[in-house]
């Protein structure tokens, strides 16, 4: 095991000496905190751990998720532990996939001053102005994508002047995209109608009923689709 | 960047790339598939799961006499977490139609589909609502789509992968219903990868005849969790969210029938009754249980609570003495070790290459088997490297994927694993990634029928929490198709259940007669469960705790 050297963090703005190498979250649990706020996949996709910190000699305010943003030494952080938002209730079936529905369920949203805090906040490093300004353009398809990798941790939410909640209002985007603007292709609806019809019962009984050995035979004889290159990719 | 000494090994990648490369391009399998025979005898000497101490025989329940993972094991054969007498049964806190335990991708799938029931639920979870592994999972979800495919290919595949232990049952509602769970989702606005035509793009994996997975990016948990939190929000007046809530114990009636759950504030430390005509156990997987002291790819929640509670109760357990090791997660750096590597990452080309950069193993094996290889690679044949924290690791080639699919494949197809490995100065369109098993799934669980009904009147489980679809190996892409294929089933089926059955009076007799049973088998332990939550704090803090009380983990 390697000796790894010890830095000073502040948390909450008491000084504890943690290895360099750790994670903020390691750190809180190296220093002795138990989690239960603040703390949640531990990967970067569930948005639980938004932490807000600075540094000495650096005026600008830093904000990263704790599970996978490294302590610097001198860092003096604090935790989120619950971004209050306001999360209004819609049908989806009754709304339109353009800007109306925004206009309905987030009215805020064309209350942006395009300041760009929001982008400077987010720790996935998304254009999260520019998904705003796409709404307010009625390009939903725009904000879908550009939203797409948001994990909700609301830390633009917390910076905006507008005091909009921009996760609730990309993921209306993308449920709208997903819902009404992604394109159907057939083989979806006809595969449905296939099992509707019951087409493949007959075959799929006869081999819950077969005997092992012969499913074991079947199975390793089975013939294998070649390469592995995406089917109808372009 | 990774350390000096690595870098010799990563030398010989890169020379053996070209070669590789055009092997791949090839179309020929890149390396032999082993045969049955072959791949039972890596399992045997190196999947952990056959290692003797890791299960041993329950001595107390429904599976008394059984073989259960020794972790597992040791918390059913725990005391619970609070005196029984204390409750006042005869006022419950909270009386509902349906009691949801535990708030991932099948409990949010079961309130949709109760709420169309007409039925009023409450999700108690342990965490936030979306706290789960559903969240997480990068890869995406099976269903036989594709012209080619078909729920006949998708059911042997799925047999096959589980050693042809997976209830007939299961697999059969899972194939059928697939197809049927993606249109479900897209209607509620999940954005799948498609194609021009619209068509959904399929890629084929470890086990698999025929291409099969669909995805969004590798956010394919994040996109459907999201989608599905943001619908059962949309629904106040009928599901009512409790978080920071998990349950402790289930409640029986009379007549044995499951009655809802005894619920703990986890901020306040109250204990709350909540009555239901019936209950949905959904609380995920046991990754935080470190398994044979493995790293895990869970959340910071899975522990293993529902099966623990259930089985006080009386439910039966299938496949507990199984579980499943993810064969790439992260080994390096050590701050992201067990971070999950998608299958995605091989399925596109990614290669698993020795310190020499040698291909050993054919890159889509079946995971227990890909696991063993790799597992045999570095502790029989010496072929792996040691990092300095002392753990082993294989290369996995990612940088001969946008050589193989095109440059910007990678950063377009996995921005999520692209941003982690960032984060640590790893760039994976230039540099192979480091990687070992880890801990990933609970193939068992409370045992079910399609209807996700158990021994216990009044109690449905769906999703990881449950045991028998995947026999004792679970396939790429089908856990996300287990929680929504049957986290709806138990929503519809509770839901009917719930409007022809009345909860009787509430009862915690079968704690006290379970903790009989402990005593009268002669187990001594100070283990408490279900165990909530992990305990990460190092020996010397908990050293200078004099007066901190813990309660299992739980201080």
């Amino acid at each position: 095991m390697e000796q790894v050297k010890k830095i000073t963090v502040y948390i909450m703005g008491k000084a504890y000496k943690v290895p360099a190498d750790q994670t903020i979250m390691g750190a809180l649990e190296y220093a002795g905190y138990q989690l239960v706020r603040g703390v949640g996949c531990r990967e970067g996709f569930c948005g639980s751990c938004a932490t807000i910190y600075r540094k000495p000699g650096d005026y600008k305010f830093h904000m990263a998720p704790a599970c996978s943003t490294l302590v610097e030494d001198q860092m003096y952080l604090s935790q989120i532990p619950f971004v209050p938002t306001d999360k209004p209730v819609y049908n989806i079936e009754k709304l339109e996939p353009d800007y109306t529905a925004f206009e309905k369920v987030f009215p805020e949203t064309f209350r942006c001053v395009a300041c760009n805090t929001c982008t400077k906040a987010c720790p996935q490093d998304l254009e999260v102005m520019d998904y705003i300004q796409a709404i307010i353009k009625n390009n939903i398809s725009e904000c879908a994508d550009l939203s797409f990798d948001c994990i909700a941790c609301g830390l633009c939410a917390i910076r905006c002047p507008a005091e909009m909640v921009q996760h609730n209002i990309g993921l209306l985007s993308r449920r709208l995209y997903g819902k009404y603007l992604n394109p159907r292709g057939k083989n979806l609806k006809n595969r449905l109608q296939e099992i509707k019809e019951g087409k493949y019962e007959q075959e799929i009984r006869q081999m819950m009923t077969m005997d092992k050995d012969n499913l074991v035979k079947t199975y390793h004889g089975r013939d294998i689709e070649p390469d592995y290159r995406d089917v109808g990719a372009d | 960047m990774y350390p000096e000494y690595m870098q010799e090994s990563l030398k010989k990648i890169e020379k053996s790339r070209p070669q590789r490369l055009k092997l791949a391009k090839s179309g020929e399998p890149i390396f032999s598939i082993m045969s049955a025979q072959e791949r039972e005898t890596v399992l045997k000497k190196f999947h952990p799961d056959y290692k003797e101490t890791s299960k041993r025989t329950i001595k107390v329940g429904p599976n008394k006499g059984g073989l259960i993972t020794a972790q597992v094991a040791d918390i059913l054969e725990a005391h619970p977490r609070v005196n029984i007498d204390n409750f006042n049964l005869k006022q419950p806190d909270y009386t509902t139609d349906l009691l949801i335990i535990g708030g991932g991708g099948a409990g949010c799938a079961a309130a949709i589909m109760a709420q169309k029931e007409g039925i009023k639920s409450i999700i108690a979870t342990k965490l936030r609502t979306g706290d789960a592994n559903s969240m997480m999972s990068q890869g995406g979800i099976q269903a036989a789509v594709n012209p080619q495919d078909s729920p006949v290919w998708h059911y042997l595949d799925t047999i096959g992968g589980g050693h042809f232990d997976n209830k007939p049952e299961l697999v059969q509602a899972a194939v059928n219903d697939a197809p049927l769970v993606i249109d479900w989702l897209e209607n509620l606005g999940v954005i799948f990868d498609k194609d021009k035509q619209g068509e959904l793009r399929a890629l084929s994996f470890g086990g698999y005849s025929r291409k099969r997975m669909l995805s969004c990016r590798d956010y394919t948990g994040m996109a459907i969790m999201r989608t599905l939190m943001d619908e059962v929000k949309n629904h106040p007046e009928d599901i009512t969210l409790m978080e920071f809530f998990p349950a402790v114990e289930l409640l029986l009636d009379e007549k044995g029938h499951c009655a809802g759950a005894v619920v703990y504030n986890l901020e306040t430390r109250e204990y709350f009754t909540i009555k239901a005509n019936a209950t949905i156990i959904s609380t995920g997987g046991f990754g935080r249980l470190h398994i044979n002291g493995y790293d895990t790819t869970n959340h910071y929640g899975a522990t293993c609570d529902g099966p623990v509670i259930a089985y006080r109760a009386g439910a039966r357990l299938l496949y507990m003495d199984s579980v499943q090791y993810h064969p790439t997660g992260a080994a390096y750096p050590e701050q992201i070790a067990g971070f999950l590597v998608t299958e995605k990452v091989r399925g596109a080309g990614g290669q698993v290459l020795n310190k020499e950069g040698e291909i050993f193993v054919y890159p889509k094996e079946p995971r227990d088997v890909e696991t063993a290889a790799i597992i045999r690679e570095c502790m029989e044949r010496k072929m792996g490297i040691k990092d300095h924290y002392g753990r082993y690791g294989v290369w996995l080639d990612s940088p001969i994927i946008n050589q193989i699919q095109g440059e910007g494949f990678i950063e377009r197809e996995y921005p999520a694993m692209v941003r982690q490995f960032k984060r640590f100065n790893i760039d994976m369109t230039k540099e192979p990634l480091f990687v070992f098993p880890t801990l990933h799934y609970q193939n068992g669980g409370v045992e079910i029928n399609e209807k996700c009904e158990t021994n216990i009147p009044g109690l449905f489980v769906a999703g990881e929490a449950s045991g028998g679809l995947h026999g004792r190996n679970r396939l790429m892409g089908n856990s996300i198709l287990d929680y929504n294929v049957f986290g709806r089933r138990a929503g519809m089926y509770a839901g009917r259940y719930a409007k022809e059955h009345k909860a009787g009076k509430l009862s915690l007799e079968h704690v006290k007669r379970y903790q009989k049973q402990l005593k009268s088998a002669g187990i001594e332990t100070d283990k408490i469960s279900p165990v909530l939550l992990p305990d990460y704090t190092p020996e010397p803090v908990r050293d200078r705790q004099f007066t901190a009380h813990y309660e299992g983990t739980l201080r």
